[in-house]
């Protein structure tokens, strides 16, 4: 499942993708640690299945917690992308 | 007392041709949201019997008073239930609840109960989100997403604006086409910007129709931006209390380019639908 958190806004659209599918098979949970703002945690979700998702108190407020990650246009992998060697997280801005 | 226009019709159900006595699986689903409540009853995955009505101040208050009304028209108490799931925004006060699901996965399920199992693309508008979603042919969400970020282009957006134009909210969705020419939309992406852009616009002396039309198409327009980043298929439903109203639905119609699925069942329905036909799998699952 492509698990999509963040919203809509006048300035823009801020979401972080979530591709569970890649987390059911996952044993580290880097994205965990990985992000400074620890956005990340690890829920069984309606399937039953253990994934990530971003905290539900962190929703609203995507875009300005990653912004330290991601203060020009042209930055390092963000830390989150890095740590997820499945390749399971996006984000849309 | 004041007439509220924004009130919109409560009641409930029941299927006279189920004898839950003949039935082997009742399992029941409560979706709290934050406007609405629905509590639906399964007789052995049938749709038996339901209410709808409004949520209260207290999510456990406005559980225990959607379930017992539904239950009102049957023979059954709560403990003649067996499994039952709590969904929506206040799933986890559900106190009778044996599990809570996200209305995410509910809204999915109980479409593809619905709209049958061709259903791909559901638009849940509710009270005060809105939730585009993709399933898979047995109503398994595959990708979703919502924006939960303000009321506008919600159900309680369109209840604001109900009584500040001193419309019945039934009547909206009709009134909104008896225009001569669709109007821009409203330009505020904010239910608090976009109430007082309306009272302007009534006061330069535009027609409340008028007024209504430029809401509704504001209301599809959020909408779309939201189906766009998730994609639409043309096997495509909208659940929700908005899916009510016609001069959203139409607008959004006729932007995608594509007619929206229809259903025999209330749009209002569909996540208690989808937390009943979870519950009735739970309890399969159990082996009990
Ligand atoms: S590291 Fe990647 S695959 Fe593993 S749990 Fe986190 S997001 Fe999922
Ligand atoms: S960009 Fe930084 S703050 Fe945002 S989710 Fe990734 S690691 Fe966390």
């Amino acid at each position: 499942m492509l698990a999509n958190y963040g919203y809509i806004d006048g300035s823009g659209q801020y979401y972080i993708t979530i591709d569970t599918d890649k987390c059911i098979a996952c044993q580290g949970h880097f994205c965990v640690e990985a992000c400074p703002e620890r956005m990340f945690t690890i829920e069984t979700d309606d399937y039953d299945d253990n994934v990530a998702v971003i905290q539900d108190a962190f929703r609203h407020q995507i875009k300005y917690k990653c912004a330290p990650c991601k203060p020009v246009s042209s930055h390092p992998e963000l830390p989150c992308i890095k740590a997820c060697t499945a390749g399971a997280i996006e984000h849309s801005w | 007392m004041a007439q509220e226009f924004w009130r919109w019709k409560e009641y409930n159900w029941r299927d006279e041709s189920i004898n839950p006595k003949l039935v082997k699986i009742l399992s029941a689903g409560v979706d709290i949201g934050s406007v609405s409540s629905q509590a639906v009853i399964l007789a052995d995955g049938q749709l038996y019997a339901y209410s709808n009505m409004r949520t209260g101040s207290d999510s456990p208050d406005s559980a225990r008073k959607a379930m017992s009304w539904a239950l009102e028209s049957t023979e059954l108490a709560l403990e003649d239930l067996h499994y039952i799931v709590g969904t929506g925004y206040g799933r986890v006060n559900v106190p009778f609840a044996h599990r809570a699901i996200t209305e995410i996965a509910c809204h999915a399920r109980g479409a593809n109960f619905m709209y049958g199992p061709t259903v791909r693309t559901i638009l849940d508008m509710g009270g005060q989100d809105c939730k585009a979603i993709q399933c898979d042919e047995k109503g398994k969400v595959t990708n979703f997403l919502m924006n939960d970020k303000c009321a506008a282009g919600t159900g309680r957006g369109m209840e604001v604006f109900a009584d500040l134009l001193a419309v019945p909210i039934e009547d909206i969705g009709d009134l909104s086409f008896q225009i001569e020419a669709e109007p821009n939309p409203v330009s505020s992406t904010c239910v608090v910007f976009a109430k007082s852009e309306a009272a302007g616009l009534l006061r330069s002396g535009w027609p409340k129709n008028l007024v209504l039309a430029a809401y509704c198409s504001a209301m599809a327009h959020r909408i779309i931006s939201l189906l766009e980043r998730l994609g639409v298929q043309p096997e495509f439903a909208i659940t929700g209390g908005i899916a009510k109203n016609s001069g959203v639905v139409k607008r959004l119609e006729k932007e995608l380019n594509l007619t929206s699925m229809k259903s025999q069942y209330d749009t209002q329905i569909a996540g208690a639908i989808g937390a009943a036909l979870f519950a009735k799998a739970l309890y399969e699952k159990s082996g009990k």
